[in-house]
């Protein structure tokens, strides 16, 4: 094992490969609880696999699924799993710098933008490396959520639930490393100090999916002049890939 | 769940995304709005981070979760490799649950 830089400036960024691996490990295995979820709530393998290839949004289709088998109306189901499917779209427009080329290109990553794409490609340190990182943790993560979904649908439940491994917190715990970079300056940890102050005040009466978004308005601090020691630490890439 | 229940919300989601990534972001944002956009990542998830670590539903809980990622935000923070504090989350979390 490699041991950590204690070296001076920012820590090296995680190698998308393998960061991308670990992460896909465990959005395989949650993709075989929601697989075993949608068949048990009653939708055919067929639906789950649809589910899982066109929405491809974790949360939202646990949301949208769990309502089913409670027995909620399709529009209750709808209304929250597309609530938590909003914030993909500020993700979204944190990515247009990273994911710029013809609109094709974008049209295809634009259904790869999600909480684990977005982490990743936020976690490097130039433009490029970011580009790789989404499309690496992007796909990476797209095929094990749906590989996992299928095994989950048609073979039920041999892995019994993710939590007992611990695998709930996996997620929060890969954001955790992927975020060190953006509070290593003062705008950063105020932006996020203030979106998780906000999203808890928010969770005991919000609908799911709203706390999350209203933490998306720290980032309005952005607004003000930024002073020489706030500045982010990474700069705009030059435009190396039109030069070639 | 019906098939159109189904693709309303493939389209509804997908629209999010493109909302973001290929409508809004195509004009150029003038020069504060662009500062906001590269704060949006450190707003948004370490928000999503508290969500999935400190609730269940509706109610704010402290559990074994909480024990997992305060770990990992200890191991990050010392600069452990990416796969180490994912794989130290998951268990110190996985332990304190066999535990408790």
């Amino acid at each position: 094992m490699t041991g950590p830089d204690r070296g001076h400036g920012a820590p090296p960024p995680p190698h998308p490969i393998t960061a991308s691996l670990v992460l896909g490990l465990a959005v395989g295995v949650f993709g075989i609880s929601f697989g075993v979820l949608a068949v048990s709530a009653g939708l055919s393998p067929n639906k789950a696999v649809a589910m899982s290839l066109l929405v491809f949004t974790g949360a939202s289709q646990f949301a949208a699924v769990a309502v089913v088998q409670a027995g909620g109306s399709p529009l209750a189901a709808l209304g929250g799993a597309l609530l938590l499917a909003a914030r993909n779209g500020a993700y979204g427009l944190a990515l247009t710098d990273v994911l710029r080329g013809r609109l094709r290109m974008r049209l295809v990553a634009a259904q790869l933008v999600i909480d684990e794409s977005t982490a990743m490609a936020a976690a490097q340190h130039d433009r490029r490396d970011q580009r790789r990182a989404f499309w690496t943790a992007g796909i990476a993560t797209g095929i094990c959520w749906n590989i996992g979904t299928l095994i989950g649908a048609l073979g039920g439940d041999a892995i019994g639930d993710p939590a007992r491994f611990g695998l709930d917190a996996a997620f929060p715990a890969g954001f955790v490393a992927l975020l060190v970079p953006h509070l290593r300056h003062l705008d950063g940890r105020r932006a996020a100090a203030l979106g998780v102050a906000a999203a808890l005040v928010l969770v005991p009466f919000a609908p799911a999916g709203v706390p999350v978004l209203a933490a998306g308005a720290a980032a309005l601090l952005g607004l003000r002049a930024p002073r020489r020691e706030d500045r982010p630490a990474a700069p705009p890439a030059p435009p190396v890939e039109d030069a070639g | 769940m019906s098939w159109t229940t189904l693709l309303v919300l493939a389209a509804g989601a997908y629209g999010f995304k493109v909302l973001g990534l290929v409508v809004l972001g195509r004009r150029g944002l003038p020069e504060p709005l662009t500062r906001c956009v590269q704060l949006l990542p450190a707003a948004l998830l370490p928000a999503l981070i508290a969500i999935q670590t400190l609730t269940t539903g509706h109610r704010l809980v402290v559990d074994a979760r909480a024990a997992g990622v305060g770990v990992a935000i200890l191991a990050a923070w010392r600069r452990a490799p990416f796969p180490v504090v994912i794989l130290v989350g998951a268990a110190v979390t996985a332990g304190v649950r066999a535990l408790s």
